[in-house]
C-alpha cells in the first residue's frame, strides 16, 4: 500500500494517475486563488449555496441527455445544466436578499430548497435505473475513477481561463472587497466586479464537480485562503499562496485516492487542505497561535509591572 | 481587624483599577484607573478609538479584560450587577427585531420576573409609567423599527429606568438624536442624579460637557485626567486626549 | 383507504412533521441571531460524530448516536471559534471551513472503516430514508388503538416525539430570557441572564433537533426546516410569538404536503415509483418562502417599507 501511495505521488502510477493528479492540482490552484478574493469579499457561504444549487440542473441535464438517447454523464452537458441551475439559484438568493431576511438565512434557504429539489430529481434518476451502476453520485463527493483525458484537458483550460481573468481583474476585485463605496467613487463598477467574482467562483465550482464534488468544493475555495492570510497581509501574496496550497492539496489528495481506491477524492483533498491550515494557524509568524500566546503573555507582564 | 480606621471617603459607585483590555495582542485600554463617586454624573470623553466604550463594557464584564479590578458599591462588579443599568449604543441592536416598544421596556423588569417568571399587571403598568416619563406612552405598541433615532434612545432609557438601577451607564446616548430628545434625556438623567443615583455616559460634544456633567474622565487608551468638570475639563488635558486641535472654546 | 396509507405513509408523515416542528422552533431564534446556518453546519458535522461513536462503541443505539453527534457539534463550535480568533476571518468562512472539514472526515471514516457496509452510509446521511420508516404491524386505522401493533411502530417515531416535545417545552419555558438575550446580549448580561449558557443551550437544542431529525430524515430536511419556515413567517408578521406559531404551522404543512406529494404525485403522473420525501419537503418549504418573499405583508426591510 505504501508503495502504491509513493508511486502515485511521484507520477509513477501510470498515465491516468498522473493525469488525475495534474488535473486536481490545476483545480486547486484556480480555486485557491479565486477563494482568496471570495473570502475577502465575505462570499464564502454564497459560494456554498451556489455549489448546492447546481444539483437540480445536473439532474435535469442528465435526464434530458439520457432521454435524447445520449450518455447522461457527458461532462460538458452536466456542466451546462449545473451552471444554469446555479445562476437560477443566485438569482433567487438575490431576490431573497432584497427582503428583510438577513443574508445568512437567504443563503441557507437557497441551499436547502435547491438541494432538496435536486435530491427529488436524483431519486427519479435512480428509480428510472438510468444512473446505476455508473451513477451520478460522483458529483456529490467527487471521484477520480472515471476521469478521462478530455476531462483533464477541460480542467486545464478552465483553470487557465479562470486564473487569467483573475489576474486581469485583481485591482477592481481588491478595491471592491476592501471598500465598495470608495471603489465606486474611483470609477470601479462594483456590481459588475461582484458579478465577475461570482462567475469566477461558478467556474471553480463547475470545474470541481467531478473531482471534489459539489458538497465539499467550497472548502477548496475557503480553507487555502484562510491559511494564506495567516502568512501575509498583501492581497497578491495571499492569493498566490492560497493557490499554491490548493494546488498541493489537490495533487496529494488525488494521488492518494488513486492509490487507495476506497478513499473518496473530495474528502481526501479537503482534509489535506485543512491540515495545511491547521499547521499555518499554529506556526505562522505574528498571527499564529504560538506567536500570539507569546505576545499576550508579554502584554500581561507589561500591564502588571506598569501598575506597580 | 486591628488596623487604624481608614479615612472616610465619599462613597464610590464604581471603582476601576488598572484595567487593561486587548483585541488580539493590541491593547485598546491600557491600565486605566478611575473612580466614580455616588450621586455624580460623569462624561467619559476622548477621540474615536480611545477605548471609551471598551472601558465601560469591560468594567461590566461584557468583554474580557487582560488585567484589572472593578468594584461597584464596594463589591465585585458581578455581585452588584442588579444595581447597574447599561444602555448600549443604538447601533448595537437590530431594530428590525420583531418587538414592540413596550416589549423592550418590559425587558428592564427581567430581574423581578426571573428565568421562568411572567409579567404581572402591576409590572406591566410600571413599564408603562417609565415610558410615560420619557414622553413615549403613545408609542407603546409601535414596532421598534418604526421609531426615529431619538425615540429609540428614549425607549432604551425607559428600559434602564424600569430596572430601578442605582448606577446607569450609557454608551453615547446623544449620538444621532434630535435636540428635543437630548433635552428630555438630560432632564431625566438630572432627575436620577437628584435622587442620589450615579450616571456615567460616553459623551462626544465638547460644547455641552460643562452644562450636562459634573465630572469628566478624559482618556485616550490610558486615563489622562479625571475629576470635577470645572477643574478637569481644561485645554491642556483635552489637547492631550484629542491631540493638538483647535480648542479655543475650552478654558485654559 | 387506510390499509396502505396507515402502514406505509402515515409513519413517514408523522415523523417528518415531528422533525419539522423540532427544527423550525429553534430556527426562529437562530434567524434573529444571524445564525441561520448553524443548522447547516451542525447537520454536516453530525456525520463524523455518528461514525466515530459507532466505531468506538460498536453500537448504533440512539443514546450512543446522540452522544457522538453532540460531541461532534461541540467540537465544531470550538473549531469555528478558534478559526475566527486566529484568522479574524468572517464567521461565514470559519463556519464553512469547519463543516466541510468535519463532513470530509466523516465520509473518510465511513469509507475507510467499512462501517458503511454495516449500518450507516453517506447516501442515507444526505437523502435521509424517510420512506423506509414503515409500520409493518399496522393493518388499517384501527391499528392506532391496538397496543400490539403500536409496539411495532418504527422506533424513530417515539424518539422524535419525545425530542420534539422537549425542544418545544424548553423554548416555551425559556422564552423571555431567550428573547431578551437575542435582542440585546450586552443588556441581557447585565440583567443576570446567563447569555453564554443560553446561547449554548440554543445551540444544544438545535443540535438535539438536528441530530434526531438527521438520523430519520437526513441532513437536507434538517437544514430546510431550520431556515425556511421561520424565514417565511418572518416575512409575514412583526410579532415574535406570532412568527413562532406561524413557522410551526408552515413547517407542519410542508412536511405533510411534501410527504404526500413525494408518495403520490409521481404515481398520478404515471411514473411507477415515489421520489425522495425529504427532498420534496425541502423544495416545498422553499416554494412557501418564495411566495412569502413575493407577497408577504412584512417582506420589505424597514428602510424600504416606509
Amino acid at each position: 500500500m505504501l508503495d502504491a501511495v509513493l508511486n502515485a505521488l511521484i507520477l509513477n502510477a501510470g498515465y491516468n494517475a498522473a493525469l488525475v493528479g495534474l488535473g486536481a492540482a490545476l483545480l486547486g490552484l484556480a480555486a485557491g486563488c479565486t477563494g482568496a478574493f471570495v473570502t475577502l469579499r465575505r462570499r464564502a457561504l454564497t459560494s456554498d449555496a451556489m455549489a448546492h444549487a447546481t444539483l437540480p440542473g445536473i439532474a435535469v441535464a442528465f435526464l434530458l441527455m439520457a432521454a435524447a438517447g445520449g450518455d447522461g454523464r457527458n461532462l460538458a452537458g452536466l456542466m451546462i445544466g449545473a451552471g444554469l441551475s446555479a445562476v437560477l439559484g443566485l438569482a433567487w438568493l438575490d431576490s431573497l436578499s432584497r427582503t428583510r431576511l438577513p443574508e445568512d438565512a437567504a443563503i441557507g434557504a437557497t441551499l436547502a430548497s435547491f438541494y432538496g429539489a435536486g435530491i427529488v430529481l436524483m431519486t427519479v434518476i435512480q428509480n428510472l435505473a438510468l444512473g446505476r451502476p455508473a451513477g451520478l453520485d460522483s458529483v456529490l463527493l467527487g471521484s477520480t475513477a472515471g476521469m478521462l483525458r478530455g476531462d483533464a484537458i477541460t480542467l486545464a483550460i478552465g483553470a487557465a481561463l479562470t486564473l487569467g481573468l483573475l489576474l486581469l481583474l485583481r485591482r477592481p476585485l481588491i478595491m471592491t472587497a476592501f471598500d465598495p463605496g470608495h471603489a465606486r467613487l474611483m470609477g470601479v463598477n462594483t456590481d459588475l466586479t461582484d458579478r465577475a467574482l461570482l462567475l469566477l467562483t461558478l467556474a471553480c465550482v463547475l470545474l470541481g464537480l467531478h473531482v471534489v464534488g459539489l458538497i465539499l468544493i467550497v472548502a477548496l475555495l475557503i480553507i487555502p485562503a484562510l491559511a494564506a492570510r495567516l502568512w501575509s497581509d498583501r492581497m497578491e501574496t495571499v492569493a498566490l499562496l492560497a493557490g499554491a496550497i490548493g494546488a498541493v492539496a489537490g495533487y496529494l489528495g488525488a494521488a492518494l485516492s488513486v492509490a487507495l481506491p476506497d478513499l473518496p477524492t473530495g474528502p481526501a483533498i479537503v482534509l489535506i487542505t485543512f491540515t495545511a491550515f491547521a499547521l499555518s494557524a499554529l506556526i505562522a509568524p505574528r498571527k499564529g497561535i504560538l506567536a500570539q500566546t507569546v505576545a499576550r503573555a508579554r502584554l500581561r507582564r507589561a500591564a502588571i509591572s506598569g501598575r506597580r | 481587624m486591628a488596623g487604624p480606621t481608614p479615612i472616610p471617603m465619599p462613597e464610590t459607585a464604581l471603582a476601576i483599577s488598572g484595567l487593561t483590555v486587548a483585541y488580539g495582542s493590541v491593547p485598546v485600554v491600557a491600565t486605566v484607573s478611575a473612580r466614580f463617586p455616588k450621586g455624580s454624573m460623569t462624561a467619559v470623553m476622548g477621540p474615536n478609538g480611545a477605548g471609551k466604550s471598551t472601558l465601560l463594557k469591560a468594567a461590566l464584564g461584557l468583554i474580557p479584560a487582560v488585567t484589572g479590578e472593578v468594584r461597584a458599591f464596594g463589591d465585585p462588579v458581578a455581585r452588584s450587577m442588579p444595581r447597574i443599568a447599561y444602555v448600549p449604543q443604538r447601533a448595537a441592536v437590530d431594530w428590525e427585531f420583531p418587538a414592540r416598544v413596550i416589549d423592550v421596556v418590559q425587558m428592564g423588569l427581567y430581574r423581578r420576573t426571573g428565568l421562568f417568571g411572567r409579567l404581572t399587571p402591576g409590572l406591566r403598568s410600571e413599564a408603562m409609567a417609565q415610558l410615560d416619563r420619557l414622553g413615549m406612552a403613545d408609542f407603546a405598541t409601535r414596532q421598534i423599527g418604526a421609531l426615529s433615532g431619538g425615540q429609540q434612545q428614549r425607549v432604551f432609557l425607559a428600559r434602564a429606568l424600569a430596572q430601578g438601577a442605582d448606577l446607569v451607564i450609557l454608551d453615547e446616548p446623544f449620538a444621532g438624536v434630535d435636540a428635543a430628545t437630548e433635552a428630555a434625556i438630560i432632564s431625566v438623567l438630572h432627575g436620577l442624579r437628584a435622587e442620589g443615583r450615579t450616571i456615567i455616559a460616553v459623551h462626544h460634544d465638547l460644547s455641552t460637557v460643562t452644562a450636562y456633567f459634573d465630572r469628566v474622565l478624559l482618556m485616550n487608551r490610558r486615563a489622562i485626567a479625571e475629576g470635577p468638570t470645572a477643574s478637569t475639563f481644561r485645554r491642556a488635558a483635552v489637547a492631550e486626549a484629542y491631540g493638538h486641535q483647535l480648542l479655543t472654546a475650552i478654558p485654559a | 383507504m387506510g390499509s396502505e396509507f396507515v402502514p406505509l405513509t402515515l409513519p413517514p408523515l408523522v415523523i417528518a412533521t415531528l422533525a419539522a416542528l423540532a427544527c423550525a422552533a429553534p430556527g426562529n431564534f437562530l434567524l434573529l441571531r444571524r445564525q441561520a446556518l448553524l443548522g447547516d453546519a451542525i447537520s454536516h458535522v453530525v456525520l463524523p460524530g455518528l461514525v466515530a461513536a459507532f466505531l468506538l462503541t460498536g453500537s448504533a443505539a440512539p443514546p450512543v448516536m446522540l452522544a457522538g453527534a453532540l460531541a461532534a457539534a461541540a467540537l465544531s463550535a470550538l473549531m469555528i471559534e478558534a478559526i475566527r480568533r486566529t484568522t479574524s476571518a468572517d464567521p461565514g468562512a470559519a463556519m464553512g471551513a469547519t463543516f466541510t472539514t468535519m463532513f470530509a472526515a466523516g465520509v473518510l471514516l465511513l469509507e475507510l472503516s467499512g462501517a458503511s457496509a454495516t449500518h450507516l452510509d453517506v447516501e442515507h446521511a444526505l437523502y435521509g430514508s424517510l420512506e423506509a420508516l414503515i409500520w409493518i404491524d399496522a393493518t388499517d386505522w384501527s391499528s392506532l388503538l391496538d397496543p400490539a401493533a403500536l409496539a411495532g411502530l418504527p422506533p424513530e417515531l417515539p424518539q422524535l416525539a419525545l425530542i420534539c416535545a422537549a425542544v418545544l417545552g424548553l423554548i416555551a419555558a425559556l422564552w423571555r430570557p431567550l428573547v431578551i438575550a437575542t435582542f440585546d446580549e450586552g443588556f441581557a448580561a447585565t440583567q443576570g441572564i446567563p447569555v453564554r449558557l443560553l446561547s449554548a443551550a440554543l445551540t444544544g437544542l438545535t443540535a438535539l433537533a438536528a441530530v434526531a431529525a438527521f438520523s430519520a430524515v437526513g441532513s437536507i430536511l434538517t437544514i430546510a426546516m431550520l431556515v425556511c419556515p421561520p424565514a417565511t413567517a418572518r416575512l409575514m408578521t412583526d410579532s415574535l410569538p406570532r412568527q413562532m406559531g406561524l413557522s410551526l404551522l408552515i413547517a407542519a404543512t410542508a412536511a405533510v404536503l411534501g410527504t404526500l406529494a413525494a408518495g403520490y404525485l409521481p404515481l398520478l403522473m404515471g411514473l411507477p415509483f415515489a421520489v425522495s420525501a425529504a427532498g420534496s419537503i425541502a423544495a416545498l418549504s422553499g416554494l412557501f418562502l418564495a411566495l412569502a418573499a413575493a407577497f408577504g405583508p412584512r417582506r420589505l426591510p424597514l428602510s424600504r417599507a416606509a
